[in-house]
């Protein structure tokens, strides 16, 4: 038998979910005592120290900012691009190509003819991540453009709409699902680039800290500020994506 | 209010460059006056809502002429498609305000949702409306921009009998307001009657005008069953040509 859970049911399954996951992390560290894999409680002092003494707001700072802007411009320029080949198949067939090798570029190839190309700069860091964001965004937003409903575009056309209202009414609803998981996989993806931006060219942020700890094999530093990361990128969705999402979708049954 | 002046030499599908493509209406000529509601009559499948889309703007793929008394752009066209065509994700009361210019007096919205008693449902999306209620929407919108033409494709199809009863009674009391030149699709010779000035029966493959109908009903009797089932069946008699085109 199948029983949906209450909403009580599932916040109590999930903070219990959690509880058992630090107590397997406390009881393994425990057991093998060894300073590669600190207990959580060591874990959340050097956290504690760490966000007192300003370094983790600093770095988590830069690593934001980072992240931040490189996510805007390559949802913006992604989604003009994205609907732009999903409207007219002629510069689809022609970028198609394109396409195709951008998406296939490693990461770290990237990264590393932006630094060779642009110098160690701030720019050529962002830049980095938007060229590895960009084609998956585009993609995404294409597929969205080419699927948008004819028989809508008709009504429009026949009650000779202003391009502004065919634009944000008509067709923009239509992408919002297709652009919220533009932007849900983009953060996902970013924020992991954007580390290894840092960790190669830059002389601060998470990747950089990350890269230092590792030469020290402090395990201990690596994780709290791991810890640090998750939680904010979990306040962005929760506090930002999820609401958008929701507004987005209030007019389904 | 316009008049509408067709004449179509050759309308070809899907396009008129491929080899395989076949006449879809071939010498089709038809002259509607100002203000007058035609009703088009052919079996499913023959290019009514091809020839409403000609006439709408959506398809210029054809060859011939589509002239209105007034200049193109200066015409407002009234489309009530076959689908309700709402966009889901705006009111009710947005949809209509969508196709009227800026600052539209709300009372225009207001007079025309009450007499399709829709003043109760106009903060409600689309997705939770009866088939019923959505057409209601779609008549509201295509009246509120006030249309010189107004085009219909079987608007009122897979409808309850009462509800269609109801809806083209209201149909017929805001046309007699404004008199819009009306182009109607049905396959429903009944509706067809109660509604029209004038029928048109069209052929299939390629779509040609076959007959040519003024109806003489007088217009406070049309809804009376009776003098409808007259009409039709002295119409069927005299041309018996029609009835495989029903």
């Amino acid at each position: 038998m199948i029983s949906t859970a209450s909403p009580q049911r599932a916040r109590y399954l999930a903070g219990l979910s959690l509880f058992v996951f630090i107590l397997l992390w406390h009881s393994i560290a425990s057991w093998l005592a060894t300073p590669v894999l600190p207990e959580p409680i060591k874990v959340a002092e050097v956290l504690w120290s760490e966000i007192h003494n300003g370094d983790l707001i600093h770095h988590l700072g830069m690593t934001l900012f980072r992240l931040t802007l490189s996510f805007i411009i390559a949802m913006i320029l992604g989604s003009a691009l994205g609907i732009l080949l999903g409207r007219t198949p002629t510069i689809d067939h022609f970028f198609d190509n394109w396409l195709i090798i951008f998406l296939n570029i490693p990461a770290l190839v990237t990264i590393i003819l932006c630094y060779v190309w642009f110098g160690l700069s701030e720019v050529a860091a962002i830049l980095a991540v938007v060229v590895n964001k960009l084609p998956n965004v585009i993609v995404t937003l294409r597929e969205g453009a080419k699927s948008l409903d004819k028989d809508l575009l008709e009504m429009a056309q026949s009650y000779r709409l202003s391009r502004k209202k065919i634009l944000t009414q008509v067709i923009w609803p239509q992408l919002h699902p297709y652009f919220m998981a533009a932007a849900r996989s983009g953060i996902a993806l970013i924020w992991k680039i954007v580390l290894v931006v840092e960790l190669l060219g830059r002389s601060d942020g998470m990747g950089f800290q990350l890269h230092l700890f590792f030469q020290l094999f402090d395990v201990a530093s690596i994780l709290a500020y791991t810890l640090a990361f998750i939680t904010v990128i979990q306040v962005i969705e929760i506090s930002v994506l999820k609401p958008l999402d929701h507004y987005g979708r209030r007019w389904q049954r | 209010m316009t008049e509408i002046n067709l004449t179509i030499e050759q309308k070809k599908f899907p396009k008129s460059n491929q080899p395989q493509s076949e006449n879809i209406i071939a010498d089709l000529n038809l002259n509607i006056h100002s203000g007058e509601f035609v009703c088009l009559i052919g079996p499913s499948g023959c290019g009514k809502t091809t020839l409403l889309n000609l006439v709408a703007g959506l398809d210029e793929n054809y060859q011939g002429k589509i002239t209105f008394g007034a200049p193109h752009n200066d015409c407002r066209i009234g489309y009530v498609f076959q689908n309700p065509r709402l966009l889901p994700w705006r009111t009710v009361r947005e949809n209509i305000e969508l196709v009227l210019p800026r600052h539209t007096p709300s009372h225009t919205i207001d007079d025309l949702l009450a007499s399709m008693k829709l003043t109760a449902t106009q903060d409600t999306y689309p997705q939770r409306l009866s088939l019923g209620m959505s057409r209601r929407v779609a008549l509201v919108r295509a009246f509120a921009i006030n249309p010189d033409i107004l085009l219909m494709d079987e608007p009122f199809v897979s409808l309850d009998a009462p509800t269609a009863r109801k809806i083209r009674k209201k149909l017929l009391t805001l046309w007699e307001q404004q008199f819009h030149t009306v182009l109607f699709v049905t396959h429903d010779l009944r509706e067809a009657i109660t509604l029209a000035d004038r029928l048109i029966f069209l052929s299939s493959s390629p779509m040609t005008i076959v007959r040519d109908v003024k109806i003489t009903v007088p217009r406070p009797q049309r809804f009376d069953d009776r003098q409808i089932e007259s009409f039709r069946h002295e119409l069927l008699s005299k041309y018996p040509d029609l009835t495989p085109l029903l």
